[in-house]
């Protein structure tokens, strides 16, 4: 059995008299991808907002990499191996594409203030290094062409891809996926599912939510499905589209619009 | 990464340069010398401010309370003890800048503009301690006598001293670009587009924003040591009043957030339009109210970038288009 990558035991979110997320645990294992996935307003984001440290659990814990992340803010988490991206994509629109990934290579990097202001020796090859390294994350991504162009200049569809090659400059253990596939293009999804394959194959552990039924069975080894903040079935994609709970929720909801 | 200047840059930087090193025999005349000298000394303190306000996305409404304890410092060590002149601008720098440790690590940690406040409130407490510390501070009177600086044996005047605050204005423009053009002054930048982002990719928000706060206050406090010596008096008064805080922030947007080299342009228009208003006595402050608001309206980008995008001096990519993000930022995480 292999180590785990996520743990997540009892979580718990309540927003004012909502319980948004009620105790639910789950593994991810290291290695392949797994998917999350349940109807509209199931707990999907706020699962991946508590597993990044922006909203502080309610209760329950969970540990990234097998050290206890419940409780840290989210650079913190972001340290200890956990990146994500945005389902409403946040790019620094101030910055250059390869700046961009820069910033998630941030992590990496030890030059502090000081000899950033100074500019010393060790800051330069740093950025040098940094550059050099973004550039191929960039290049995985299909966009190192574009490197210097302003991050905002890029199409939608290429702006994802951007903010998955800054959540990969950090060399996260987990990455996690918050609707990738939404607003793509047939042709672009299918670039996005071969990307997502590889960032699997290349020991990036893929945690991921989309409402792309066919993209989701297609990728993940194995699915998550909430409803109404409750875990209702996990295990193969084959096993869950059989999944009687599971066919309930989706039709026992209004049809959803993507995204 | 630095961009290269290109050589239309290099030859307006050169030609800045040698304008600025020939001012003193072009104007001939001391007291406008004496004028650039303060220009230059506001400078340093608004290209520090540009940067907390710019890239940190926070407002100071104290600075001019970091630039009194520079000078105080710089007064009290020179006067009463036997401690070098350079010494003591040292002693300034580090005063200030654990001053401005003390107040950011709380307020810093908080969201929204904590500090904004947290300086108004100390502006008012520093200017209360130098009128009713007597003993220290020499209270309503202030400190006289304060020693010229002197370089190799010789002392500064006017026009050696001019070049001496330019040179240090060069000096903290450089600091600002490397900083932006670094590790750390990306994740400013990025932080002040969307904070969650940031902070996803490990940036930690409230101690990136305090060191600038401590550098903007650094330069400050530099600022206030080179008045100090420069005059040869500290007094309660206008400079480390809570009016010339707000002169600063007007500098500051009158060049343009996020443009260092308009913190220059702002901090030059600025203190010599504040020359012709000395005249007018408070209501300078009425002018001051009024520029920020039509820069704001007209020219929300700042004189430099909103006055000419020829200009050769943009170096660093605009700030305005992180608004979308920041909206969604409100909205949740």
């Amino acid at each position: 059995m292999s180590p785990l990558a996520l743990e997540a035991r009892a979580l718990r979110k309540v927003f004012g008299g909502l319980v948004a997320v009620n105790d639910i645990s789950f593994v991810v294992r290291e290695g392949g991808v797994k998917a999350l996935i349940g109807p509209n307003g199931a707990g999907k984001t706020t699962v991946f907002n508590l597993l990044s440290g922006l909203y502080p659990a309610t209760g329950g814990t969970f540990l990234v990499g097998g050290r206890r992340a419940d409780g840290h803010p989210p650079h913190l988490i972001a340290r200890m191996g956990l990146a994500r991206t945005f389902q409403n994509v946040r790019l620094f629109g101030n910055m250059s594409v390869v700046e961009n990934v820069m910033v998630g290579w941030h992590r990496r990097g030890r030059a502090g203030f000081l000899s950033a202001v100074l500019r010393l020796p060790q800051a330069r090859s740093e950025d040098r290094a940094a550059r050099a390294a973004c550039l191929e994350h960039l290049a995985l991504v299909g966009l190192d062409r574009r490197a210097d162009d302003d991050a905002l200049s890029l199409p939608f569809g290429q702006q994802r891809l951007l903010e998955i090659a800054r959540a990969l400059a950090g060399r996260p253990r987990l990455l996690l996926l918050d609707e990738p596939a939404a607003g793509l293009s047939t042709r672009e999804k299918a670039d996005l599912a071969r990307l997502v394959r590889r960032i699997g194959e290349g020991g990036v552990t893929v945690l991921l939510v989309d409402h792309d039924m066919e993209l989701v069975m297609d990728l993940s080894d194995e699915v998550l499905v909430l409803d109404h903040g409750e875990k209702i079935a996990e295990g193969p994609p084959r096993q869950i589209q059989k999944d009687e709970r599971v066919i309930a929720a989706y039709l026992g909801e209004e049809p959803e619009a993507p995204g | 990464m630095a961009r290269r200047l290109s050589p239309l840059q290099i030859i307006a930087l050169a030609a800045v340069t040698a304008a600025l090193a020939a001012l003193p025999f072009l104007v001939g005349n001391e007291y406008y010398v004496g004028v650039a000298v303060f220009v230059g000394i506001n400078a340093i303190v608004a290209i520090g401010l540009n940067l907390l306000m710019g890239y940190a996305g926070q407002v100071s409404l104290g600075h001019a309370a970091f630039i009194a304890i520079g000078a105080y410092t710089a007064a009290i060590l020179t006067t009463r003890t036997p401690v070098s002149p350079w010494l003591a601008m040292l002693a300034a720098v580090a005063l200030s800048s654990l001053v401005a440790a003390v107040i950011g690590l709380p307020a810093l940690k908080l969201h929204g503009h904590y500090l904004a406040m947290a300086t108004l409130g100390f502006g008012m407490i520093v200017n209360i301690v130098i009128i009713e510390w007597v003993a220290v501070t020499g209270g309503p009177s202030g400190l006289v006598d304060i020693p010229r600086l002197r370089l190799a044996g010789v002392a500064l005047d006017t026009n050696k001293y001019y070049y001496l605050v330019w040179a240090l204005v060069a000096v903290s423009l450089g600091l600002s670009f490397n900083l932006v053009n670094s590790r750390v002054g990306r994740a400013l930048r990025a932080l002040h587009t969307s904070e969650v982002a940031a902070a996803t990719c490990g940036v930690d928000i409230a101690r990136t924003k305090l060191q600038v706060f401590v550098l903007s206050a650094a330069l400050a406090g530099l600022a206030g040591s080179l008045y100090a010596h420069y005059v040869q008096f500290v007094g309660p008064g206008h400079t480390f009043g809570f009016g010339f805080s707000i002169e600063l922030v007007v500098m500051v947007v009158f060049g343009g957030l996020a443009t260092i080299w308009g913190a220059i342009v702002g901090a030059g228009v600025v203190s010599v339009l504040g020359e012709y208003l000395r005249g007018a006595g408070d209501y300078d402050v009425v002018v001051f109210g009024l520029i920020l608001l039509l820069v704001l309206i007209f020219l929300p980008r700042g004189i430099v970038r909103g006055a000419g995008s020829f200009l050769p001096f943009r170096t660093v990519r605009p700030a305005h288009q992180g608004r979308s993000n920041r909206r969604r930022d409100a909205e949740a995480p």
